[in-house]
């Protein structure tokens, strides 16, 4: 019952930068980190003391609230320190890595004649359950809620995003193992989005529904994909996995071992030359950013893209989640006149003396200036333009703002993520924090209705 | 360079003072600040809230150089009848700049330099920045009001306007009611001899009057209100050689200025295409009575009603409130569909008011406000559907 999605509403965003198709590998990090922060709302309690050596795989800490749910090192080597901020949250687990990795051996499960129970406890001890994300609230998923459907999408539509179908070529084994083993995770189906025209690994696949999608940015995003096929109503859960996520959990059933490898993507105008990298999870930036080289030294470094990454520094480390890094150039400077001169070389959504509109495809250098200051909502009706999900954008907002349980439950907030509104954050005219607000609005609802 | 590194200076200097927030006005006007991303998305469109208001404010410029030469025109046209015979020939004289700018310019200043100051001690007292959103009601305020208005007047109403209509719920983005048609609705109810009648249109008409070079300076539809002739063509209504407030009369720059605002997308083309079906509608179905026979010669409200429908469009202030007063997009109503509804009625409810209320001929600014107040209900009600939508998928699960 596979269907095609056409996407209408949107806005694709070229921007300079765009990582060439051919892969190096990046020399071996000398240490890892893993953020706590990266798993939201996950308190974590320690396993491994400082000090304590550990095998590529195991458990470094567990949640708090569910013991079930481990996570684990992408490495072996030496937990060197935990750092910790206000009210002695753990911010960082600083891991110094062996000069060789010696796996854990979870072993070998063949997803088509296992049962669910197995391979669920299979993904929770070998810390794959991580890579599983659930809506409503855009969290890890809950161990105890069977999902109605998965959700997977195998593109992303997001500027100078990884390109799956470069970094997941020749993983058809793993892929098939992944999705097989979540099949059966759920009664429902595995809903497989793949770009129109796009030759991706996930096209051919047994036990899933591939819908083919195409249409501007959002249409890679997986939340705009569930509101076409299936939107979740109140009561329901849905879980989404990010495709490269799937060769991981695909590796450890078939292999026995938690393989933290990731091919991501180094792009962004400010890199001398974008392209792939071989890497892990965790590790540092720095072992591809300076083989690449960079245009100047006042950069913003990005773990993952640029409308939902999170701020590194260039000695920073690749996040859990992430599969791109972008480099693009810091704006913390003045413009003259720039409220009201014409415009030629930033991207607009109007035609306020902006000429972005001119010329759609032409590819942008924009830095990281807001453009103007923080101001209260005033515009209408253009977040609605390039947000195609069947909802009221900016009165959502509101409620979160607000804070009323009941408008946000009643519009829809079940169905959405924070990234659902990275494009109407970067259109804002008031330049308000959208992510932030929905972030915090579903913080709101996971506590008081969870 | 060195502008920018004093500035800069400066503005670390006042970081966290009182007076930040009233430098940051100065200095934002001439620099965009360094401001850059934290979080959530890296990068950001260029356009912000002082583009989009300047932009209004280019739309609007062309309504008020017209409204200097035709104060000045309509001055000595009251005088001098024969002018109006080639009006296009005596339109663009020196003479009538001079006059009209002797008169307009004070409004200007006024209403700039009254607002602004009162939303800067606002900013100051309250530690947030100055919004731009007097930036078009600053221009729009001396547009609709009568020429001859006394600037204490003024004075009295943009401070009214500004500090009840708009900073009491917090500043641009949270007030309920245009502010430029908060203080013209002052100004109108306050003094009420002072605004109507046929003496405030045109310069000089009041200071005449009941002497033997008295000139009246009646408006078209005060003329049509009182079922009287007006020697007015509808070229000059919509070339806009009319007495009327200032800037209003043109309704051919007014059509480029909507054409401007929706081409660059800061103006609701929704809005304005639904005031003016609205318009026409009421227009229509007054027709329709009067061709029907109910209303005969001589009952009062026979001048307006029998007026052909699509004139509404042309003459009084309809147009202009069309295009930039209802499409203020924080007292309009805010979502898509809802657009619809807010604009017909808008011009629905104008020309209602024309015809049943010839005290105040201009119904366009009555029928903004009052939807102003209704346009979150409009909202609410457009939401609904969405809400009962999903209920129903929620309830098809269910069952």
């Amino acid at each position: 019952m596979s269907k095609d999605i056409k996407i209408k509403k949107g806005l694709t965003i070229n921007l300079k930068g765009d990582a060439e198709k051919t892969l190096s590998s990046a020399p071996r990090s000398r240490t890892f980190v893993i953020k706590p922060a990266d798993f939201h709302l996950i308190t974590p309690k320690m396993v491994i003391k400082e000090g304590e050596k550990f095998l590529a795989g195991d458990a470094i800490f567990y949640s708090k609230d569910n013991e079930l749910i481990k996570f684990v090192s992408p490495v072996s080597g030496t937990l060197t320190k935990i750092e910790r901020g206000a009210k002695r949250v753990i911010t960082t687990l600083l891991i110094e890595a062996d000069a060789q990795d010696s796996f854990r051996d979870f072993g070998i499960l063949n997803p088509d004649s296992s049962s669910a129970e197995a391979i669920k406890s299979r993904l929770l001890e070998s810390g794959c359950w991580p890579f599983i994300m659930q809506r409503p609230y855009a969290v890890v998923a809950n161990t105890e809620q069977e999902p109605r459907d998965i959700f997977i999408s195998a593109f992303s539509s997001a500027p100078l995003a990884n390109d799956c179908d470069f970094s997941l070529q020749n993983k058809e084994k793993e892929l098939q193992a992944a999705v097989t083993a979540l099949s059966k995770l759920t009664k429902g189906q595995v809903h497989v989005g793949v770009a129109k025209d796009a030759n991706s690994p996930l096209k051919g696949l047994r036990d899933v529904v591939v819908h083919s999608v195409s249409g501007p940015h959002p249409a890679g995003n997986v939340g705009t994909q569930i509101n076409k096929i299936g939107p979740v109503n109140k009561g329901e859960v849905v879980w989404t996995i990010a495709p490269q996520d799937l060769v991981i959990i695909g590796e450890l059933l078939l292999t026995g071992k938690f393989n933290a490898e990731r091919i991501i993507a180094l792009s962004g105008s400010e890199v001398k030359t974008p392209k792939y990298y071989k890497t892990k999870i965790g590790s540092e930036v720095s072992t591809f950013l300076y083989d690449s080289g960079l245009n100047s030294e006042n950069i913003r470094v990005i773990s993952g893209d640029v409308l939902t990454g999170t701020k590194i520094s260039p000695k920073g480390h690749l996040g859990f989640y992430s599969n791109t890094v972008t480099v693009i150039p810091e704006g913390d400077d003045y413009e003259l006149f720039g409220w009201n001169k014409p415009v030629f070389d930033k991207i607009s959504t109007s035609r306020a003396l902006t000429f972005s509109w001119l010329v759609p495809n032409k590819k942008y250098d924009l830095d990281t200036n807001t453009n103007g200051e923080h101001r209260n909502f005033v515009v209408t009706g253009s977040y609605e333009e390039v947000f195609p999900l069947d909802m009221y954008p900016l009165q959502m907002l509101k409620s979160c703002l607000v804070q009323d349980l009941d408008e946000m439950e009643a519009m829809g907030m079940y169905e959405v993520a924070p990234e659902d509104f990275a494009l109407t954050e970067f259109v804002c005219v008031s330049k308000q924090p959208h992510q932030q607000i929905i972030r915090n609005g579903l913080d709101l609802m996971f506590k008081e209705i969870g | 360079m060195g502008l920018k590194q004093n500035l800069h200076k400066l503005k670390e200097k006042y970081r966290g003072t009182k007076m930040a927030p009233a430098f940051n006005a100065l200095h934002t006007f001439l620099y965009t600040p360094n401001e850059t991303t934290h979080s959530g998305s890296h990068v950001r469109v260029v356009d912000d809230l002082k583009r989009t208001m300047n932009t209004v404010i280019m739309a609007l410029v062309p309504c008020l150089i017209f409204g200097i030469f035709n104060a000045g025109f309509q001055h000595y046209a009251a005088i001098d009848a024969s002018l109006r015979l080639d009006p296009l020939a005596n339109f663009f004289t020196w003479d009538n700049f001079i006059l009209g700018a002797w008169t307009v310019l004070p409004l200007v200043l006024i209403s700039y330099g009254v607002g602004l100051a009162v939303e800067f001690i606002f900013a100051v007292i309250k530690g947030h920045e100055v919004e731009e959103g007097y930036l078009v009601t600053g221009m729009l305020v001396p547009l609709i009001v009568p020429i001859d208005i006394p600037l204490w007047m003024l004075t009295v109403a943009v401070i009214f306007g500004v500090v009840i209509g708009k900073e009491v719920f917090g500043g641009t983005g949270m007030n309920i009611l245009n502010p430029a048609l908060t203080i013209r609705a002052f100004l109108f109810f306050a003094y009420p001899t002072w605004m109507s009648g046929d003496k405030v249109w045109v310069h000089g008409a009041r200071d005449m009057a009941g002497q033997p070079d008295a000139i009246s300076g009646e408006t078209i539809l005060g003329s049509l209100a009182q079922n009287q002739e007006h020697a007015y063509s509808i070229w000059d209504s919509f070339w806009g050689f009319i007495p009327g407030s200032v800037g209003e009369t043109s309704t051919f720059l007014i059509l480029l200025g909507a054409i401007f605002l929706i081409y660059t997308k800061i103006g609701s083309w929704r809005i304005m295409l639904s005031a003016v079906i609205g318009a026409l509608t009421m227009g229509l179905i007054f027709n329709g009575v009067v061709n029907a026979g109910w209303i005969q010669e001589g009952n009062s409200f026979y001048g307006l009603m029998s007026e052909t429908f699509w004139h509404h469009l042309v003459i009084g202030g309809l147009a202009f409130g069309i295009v930039y007063m209802a499409t203020d997009p924080v007292t309009g109503s805010q979502t898509n569909k809802g657009k619809w509804y807010y604009g017909f009625l808008i011009g629905f409810i104008s020309v209602l008011i024309r015809v049943f209320n010839p005290a105040y001929p201009e119904g366009v600014m009555l029928a903004i406000l009052l939807m102003n107040v209704f346009a979150p209900t409009i909202d609410h009600y457009v939401i609904q559907g969405n809400v009962k939508k999903r209920m129903k998928r929620l309830k098809a699960k269910t069952a």
